[in-house]
């Protein structure tokens, strides 16, 4: 089976074919998530080989345990990237490449982009910064720190001088907040989008 | 950790931002929680959408290449079962009895809490090649203090997932049955006392089968002395 004959299934079924080690199953996954994965792991490691390691082991974590994955607890695609941000956070803990100045959009900066984005990556990825940058801004240092940076709540709470209570209520809060102004996947906003999310 | 704060890191979770003793406090605490679950999958479903806030560059094209030769590679060498492959096989039943609790997705950091030793390893060896079997059959139930589910291949094989279920006293024994035709036969002995224990069945379950737990003095018993923690019919 051609990667490509996969293209109109869902993720969710694409999962199922993984579980029945179908290889370009898993290919096509891939070519749907290997890139946000990749600018995520990059994000959060600052560096590209150990970027790459996270998102092999993602992927490879999603190729073993594929028969395991429960339709009903979650999207597939949150189930990928959590799976490679589980790896990069675990990765920058043990490395500890974390930086001790504020995280900026430094790396971001310096991304090549444009040309080879594809259309719902770039769509996506302003309607998210556009919903963070409506979140007060602890709850979007919180998340950020947190999620980017791989500190932990007692880590953050030092860091920030805050008792690890009010750490926890701004994530709680941001996370609550940020799904607000994301919405309902399913709303008429995404719809022409996820008709066929992938052309680029 | 107290119920209340255990509920209070679900948004950490979802960041993954507790440390690993945290980690571990919470998954157990979700195993048994519904209103974290329903809560979790909400906030994680937020917490991934930061994920495409990332400008995201093409990965090399040598990153996907090596990820499906080391895929090919794993399925070449993953079936038949071999000692070697004990390790793997033991996390992905760790990933499997707590998919099959429902808690899904996020558990695979139990496999850290795995037994090593060598007779727990077999056991969970046999755990994940029935709960990785084709077409499962399950049923779930309860039973004083916990919950759990039974899974049956169609070939009869089954497993016993049971969550909550207390350890026995030094001198006592849970013992699993199975029952045709109203006469219980016994189908292995196990302490249970884990957040979460994995029991394969020593007999088959055929079609119409009960399955039951009953507590015996050690060394188990031909004939069940009381009455059972539960009975599953299939």
């Amino acid at each position: 089976m051609a990667s490509r004959d996969l293209a109109h299934l869902s993720d969710e079924a694409l999962v199922a074919l993984i579980a029945r080690s179908e290889e370009t199953a898993l290919a096509e996954l891939y070519d749907r998530y290997g890139r946000t994965a990749y600018g995520l792991a990059r994000r959060i490691l600052r560096d590209e080989a150990l970027a790459e390691d996270a998102v092999q082991e993602a992927f490879l974590a999603v190729w073993r345990s594929a028969a395991h994955f429960v339709p009903e607890r979650g999207k597939a695609s949150t189930w990928v990237l959590t799976l490679a941000h589980r790896r990069a956070v675990d990765l920058v803990r043990r490395e500890d490449r974390r930086r001790t100045e504020p995280l900026g959009e430094a790396m971001d900066s310096t991304t090549e982009t444009g040309a080879d984005d594809s259309v719902w990556l770039r769509y996506e990825r302003e309607r998210v910064q556009k919903a963070l940058k409506q979140l007060p801004d602890q709850q979007r240092e919180a998340l950020e720190l947190a999620y980017y940076g791989g500190f932990t709540q007692a880590e953050l709470a030092e860091r920030l001088g805050q008792p690890i209570g009010t750490i926890k209520s701004r994530m709680f809060a941001g996370l609550g907040r940020l799904r607000e102004l994301l919405g309902d996947p399913q709303t008429e906003d995404r719809t022409p989008w996820t008709a066929n999310p992938y052309t680029t | 950790m107290d119920s209340e704060s255990l509920h209070d890191l679900t948004a950490a979770y979802a960041l993954q931002a507790l440390d690993s003793a945290e980690e571990r406090a919470y998954v157990e605490h979700l195993a048994r929680c519904e209103r974290c679950r329903l809560e979790l999958a909400e906030l994680s479903e937020a917490a991934t959408a930061l994920a495409y806030a990332v400008e995201a560059p093409d990965p090399p094209p040598a990153l996907r290449e090596r990820i499906l030769a080391q895929a090919r590679a794993e399925r070449e060498n993953v079936v038949p079962l071999r000692p070697r492959w004990a390790a793997p096989v033991a996390a992905a039943a760790a990933v499997a009895a707590a998919a099959a609790i429902g808690i899904g997705i996020w558990a695979s950091s139990l496999s850290s809490r795995l037994d090593r030793t060598e007779a727990q390893q077999e056991r969970t060896e046999r755990v994940a090649s029935i709960l990785s079997t084709d077409d499962l059959a399950s049923r779930r139930f309860t039973f004083d203090g916990g919950h759990g589910k039974l899974a049956v291949t169609p070939g009869g094989e089954a497993v016993l997932i049971l969550n909550g279920l207390e350890r026995t006293s030094s001198d006592r024994v849970y013992e699993a049955w199975v029952a045709e035709d109203g006469k219980p036969r016994p189908a292995g002995l196990f302490n249970g006392g884990k957040k979460v224990t994995a029991f394969p069945l020593e007999l088959s379950v055929p079609d119409g089968a009960a399955v039951m737990v009953t507590e015996e003095k050690a060394g188990g018993t031909q004939v069940p002395s009381s009455a059972p923690l539960f009975r599953v019919q299939t």
